[in-house]
Order: C-alpha cells, then structure tokens, then sequence
C-alpha cells in the first residue's frame, strides 16, 4: 500500500475543476488533459475491495471501493472526460470546463462508492454540475431546458434518497449491494436509478435538455449521468425481469422518435434513450454474457456516441445551424467531420469492423441463450432501426441529402484531434476487441467474428439501408417538434395551472363584489336613518317638543285614573 | 457551378448499380456459410436480410402514422 489507492479519482477531477477558475490559459489546457489522464492512472490504483473508510453517524462509509466493473466504467469515463475536454479547448466557456469537470469527477465517485450514501452525494453532484453544463450554453431556451432538466432530476435525486434512507431502515446496512425488488424502498431506488437512464415515463428530459448545451457540452452530457444509471443498475438490480420491457420500449421510442426529428442532435439525443435501451434490455436478462454485452455496450456506446456528437457539435460550431432541413452537401468542405461521423454512425449500428459490432452483439446472443424468442427478434428489429435512424439518417441529412450551399471548413485543429482519436478507437476496439473483453466483470466466452455473425449482421444492415433509400420520399424532413410526455409539465400543467388561476381570480373578484355590495347596503341604511337627513338624526322644533311632553302626560293622567 | 462528384446523376446510378450488387453478394454468401440458427427461424435463407428490410419499412410507417398525431410546429413551444 502506497497510499495513493486511498485518493478517490474522481474528487482529483472535482479538486482540480475548483481550481481551474484561477488558472491561466496555459495552464488551464494543462489540467483539462492533464486531470483525467491522472484520475485515469488512480482508477488502475483501486485495488478489489474498500480502501478507503469513514465512520459516518453508526454507518461505515466507503467512498472509495473497487472491482472489475468500476473500474472498467471509471476507465471509460476519464477517456471520456479527456476526449471531450480536447474537443471543447477552444470554445468552452471557463464554467463550462470547470461543469465538466465536476460532472466527469461525480461519475467516477458514483462508479467508486461501496455505500449508497457516497453514491448519493456523487450522484446530486453530477445532476448540479450537468444542468450547469446545459445553462453554460448562455442562452434563453437552455436556461429553461436546464431548469426543466434539474427538476426532473431534484425528483429523481428524491425518489432515490427516499429509497436508501428505506432500504437502510429495512436492512440496517448502507452498502451497495444487488437487490431484489421485494420491498417499496427498492423499488423507488430502481425508479431513481431508471430516470437518469432515460427511461419511460419521463424520457422526454433527455432530447429537451442536452440539444440545448454548447457543442462540447452535450458531447460531455451524453456520456455520464445515463451510463451511470447503467453502471448501478448494473451492480444493484442484475436480472430484474422488468428491465427487460422497460429496455425494449427505449429501444422503439427513441428510434421512432428519432425517425420522425429533424435536428441533427435531437436525432442523436433520442438514440442515446435507444441505445441505453440495449443496455437496459442487457442488465433485464442478467446472464453473465447479457451483463458482459451491457457492460461492453455502455463502454463502447460512451465513446461512439461521443465521437457522433463531436461530429454534429463541430457542423453546429461552423455553420451556427441544427436543422436538417438547413443543413446537406458539408461532405464538400469537412471530409473529416463526415468520415468521422460516418465511423460513428456506423459504430453505433454495430458494424462488424466497427466497436458496437463487438458489444451490442453480445446482447442479442444472451437472449438466444436464454431462449427468448420475441426478444431476440425485437433486438434484430431494434438492429436495424438503430441503422436507419442514426446510422444512415444522421449522415445522410447533415453531409449529403441535397447540397445546402454551405462551405464550412472542418473545425479546429484541437476539435479534429478529439474526433480522430475517438474514431480511432471505434475502429481499434471494434478490430481487436480483446483488450476491452478483458475488462468486462466476467470471463468473456464469446466470439464475435465468426462468418455467420458477420454475414448475418451485413444482411440485416445493408438491407435496412436499402428500405431508408427505397423509403426516402417518407423520410422528408419537416419543420416539426413531436410532442413527448413533458407536454404534460411543458404545456398541459401550466395551461391548468393558469386556468386554475384564472377561475381562482374571477373566483376572487366575485366574491369581493358580493361582500363589498353588502358593506355598501349596510353603509347606505345606516346613512339613510341617521346621516345629516336620516330620521333619526333630524332637528326637532321646541314646539313639537312641547305637544308631545303634553300629548305623553295627558296620556299619564288619563292611565293613573283608570 | 460544376456539381461535385457525388452529387451527379452518373454517380448515382452507378452508387445505385454497385450498391445492389453488393446486396446480391451478402446474399450469395448467406448460401456458404451454413447458418446455425437458435430457433429455427432465424437459420433460414436471408432470414435478416427480408427481416431487416420488411422491418424498416415498418417502422417507417410507424413514425409516419405516428407523426400524424404528434407532429406539431416546431416553434410550438417557443411561447413557454
């Protein structure tokens, strides 16, 4: 023991962001690279087991504990953050790197927690510093896509905490453990766990919020808060049968919605959802080849992905445009850009030669293992759809399609480094896979290159291009949103609310009619009897005074001799 | 203004050409190599390659029809 496994990797990046405000251009870029490249070399220092503990109230905390996954998903996650702090040195506002980094260091504290209240605390973290990334895009529709992002992940942060402070009551115990879903607490921490997946009911915050960053914002948004939710679902609720379904409708929502979206990063946005969904369907079948394909599949989704939105970010940098219908034709002036984004989209269709190839491929082979016939073919639909909505649309629209008459160079050269360093790796990893077979958490015993894979792989894909191609009329882009479930708290719940107001206010008034009206009759009666003219307030003549005194004893005569 | 390379007709066609021959090929290649399907289905002749394109002419049709309901202005929520 040096000590040095004692340092938890990510509070190095969180240490290092707090900092970075004070120092100067030079060194900023020092640290932007040079803090992953660090927390990188400590995730390879965490030994199997805690070795880091505190003693917190009665509970032993372990904000540092390793084994094969957490490291492979912490490896994952400092490539990531180097990558993507390349990709944004020239145009990332300070508060942006230093969101960034935060957000980096946050996952790698999740992926490093042993107790589920380190877990929480990284976890609040990472949803601070990510609706910081959106609101660093300084712009009106991200600050309200940031606040909507952060209230939708408040109540996930809430349906978790609820969970753990459950879960410890019941079970004595904060350690992060598998779980079974036998109890409410467990069943509102698989809910918490599911939101930052993307996961129905409320995916829709995913392709509202991250579009709306800056260009490396979103680079580094697509990454961290749903592979992390993979990561935990990964290690808390292994085999949960529902995950099963839940993955399988990610899978169709975010290619149908991705089908039907016409801003290159929504597009993306709503493949994230998809691909999560394969994921999701992985940990749902909870064999160790089904674990090992999700745990590959987040792996290397993390940096395709990456690498497709370094692609869009760096259009949008250059041209200042999103839509599909304003872009087309860039294939011309970025050959770089569009063979980079190409290599992603091709990755994420799970290519062979390419690293989805490698890892989505386990999936659908644990549910033939497992026998499970509609899965399995639902998995091949969701092959080929992930080819039509992302693989050729994404490239098609953006590079070729029609020639837009923009001439926009590749981006610069700190941008084009992070792309060919992330193609390189969707191309390396999808070639030689065993490196990342070698971290999975299980003994790989699975082979991707065989001929009938390769051939049955190239069949599905290739005629699923041709069905885009054939179908293309269908495909026209239009200047058109699709409305998704935050219609009901983007615009059902406020136009109620103001309703509500509004019938509260006639309400209101109505009822301060009436009262005043009442106030005013009782004024008027009061005014008429004893006001300067009232009867009761009028000024008598002496005389009539008189007759009345003599009327009354006359009266009082009259009665005493009777 | 020349048209580039890609974008002429000439092109396309011969992209066209090559493309289905290409598709004529991986289907060619389905015959030699014996497929060893886990539920039957799946090991018959271009199983994928009829699936994945009847499929997604499918879910092009789903997103259409799906579309046509939920499709709205893009600036539909601008007014938030």
């Amino acid at each position: 023991m040096t000590g040095i496994e004692l340092v938890p990797p990510g509070l190095v990046l969180i240490a290092g962001a707090v900092l970075l405000p004070l120092c100067g251009p030079r060194l900023r870029v020092l640290a932007v690279l040079g803090l992953p490249l660090i927390a990188l070399a400590l995730v390879w220092q965490v030994p199997d087991g805690a070795s880091l503990r505190l003693a917190f109230l009665d509970y032993q905390l372990e904000p540092v504990r390793g084994d094969r996954l957490s490291r492979l998903f912490g490896t994952v996650f400092a490539v990531m953050a180097f990558g993507g702090g390349l990709f944004a040195l020239n145009h990332a506002r300070r508060v942006e790197l230093v969101a960034a980094l935060v957000y980096a260091g946050g996952a790698l504290g999740v992926c490093f927690s042993g107790d589920l209240l380190s877990l929480f605390v990284f976890w609040e973290v990472m949803a601070l510093a990510s609706t910081l990334l959106v609101w660093s895009a300084m712009t009106d529709r991200a600050q309200h896509a940031g606040l909507r992002y952060l209230l939708v992940h408040l109540f996930g942060g809430v349906l978790l905490m609820v969970g753990i402070v459950g879960h410890v009551s019941d079970t004595g115990s904060v350690a992060f453990t598998a779980m079974a879903l036998d109890s409410p607490a467990h069943w509102l921490m698989l809910a918490g766990f599911l939101l930052n997946a993307g996961a129905p009911p409320l995916s829709a915050w995913l392709p509202d919020a991250y579009p709306e960053a800056s260009p490396a914002g979103m680079v580094f948004l697509s990454a961290f808060t749903t592979k992390i939710a993979v990561y935990v679902l990964l290690r808390g609720f292994p085999g949960a049968d529902i995950l099963v379904y839940i993955g399988l409708y990610m899978i169709f929502y975010g290619i149908l919605y991705a089908l039907l979206e016409n801003d290159m990063r929504r597009i993306l946005a709503y493949s994230i959802v998809n691909q999560v969904g394969f994921m999701v369907c992985g940990i749902g079948i909870g064999t160790e080849m089904a674990l090992n394909g999700a745990a590959a599949h987040a792996f290397t989704h993390i940096i395709y992905k990456a690498l497709l939105l370094m692609s869009a970010g760096s259009v949008l940098y250059m041209t200042g445009r999103r839509k599909c219908t304003d872009l087309g034709g860039l294939f011309q002036s970025m050959p770089l850009t569009t063979v980079c984004g190409i290599i992603g989209a091709l990755s994420i269709s799970a290519f062979p030669l390419t690293s989805g190839f490698v890892s989505k491929s386990m999936i659908s082979q644990a549910a033939a293992h497992q026998e499970l016939l509609a899965v399995w073919l639902l998995l091949a639909v969701a092959s080929a759809g992930v080819f039509l909505h992302a693989g050729i649309k994404f490239p098609w629209f953006v590079f070729f399609q029609k020639d837009s008459g923009l001439r926009p160079p590749d981006p610069p050269l700190n941008m084009r480094l992070a792309m060919i360093l992330f193609a390189f790796f969707c191309i390396a990893l999808g070639v030689w896979p065993a490196p990342l077979y070698a971290l999975l958490p299980f003994p790989v015993d699975y082979v991707p290159y065989t001929w009938a894979h390769v051939i049955d792989a190239l069949q599905l894909l290739l005629f699923s291009g041709l069905a885009f191609f054939i179908m293309l009329p269908y495909m026209r882009r239009t200047l058109t949103v699709t409305l998704d479930t935050d219609w009901v708290y983007r615009r059902l719940a406020p136009r109620a609310l103001g309703r509500l107001g509004s019938l509260a206010a006639r309400l209101d008034a109505g009822l301060r009619r009436a009262v005043l009206r009442r106030i005013d009759t009782a004024i008027d009666t009061l005014f008429r009897y004893h006001g300067p003219r009232g009867i009761l307030a009028r000024t008598w003549a002496t005389g009539s005074m008189v007759l009345w005194v003599v009327i009354l004893l006359g009266i009082y005569l009259v009665a005493y001799y009777y | 203004m020349k048209q580039p390379w890609l974008m002429r007709p000439a092109t396309i066609r011969s992209l066209w050409i090559g493309f289905v021959l290409v598709l004529g090929l991986i289907l060619l290649a389905g015959l030699l190599v014996p497929a060893h399907g886990y539920f039957g289905l799946d090991g018959s002749f271009a199983f994928n390659a009829w699936y994945g394109f009847l499929t997604c002419v499918g879910m092009i049709l789903a997103a259409k029809a799906l579309g046509y309901f939920l499709k709205r202005r893009d600036s539909y929520y601008d007014r938030d």
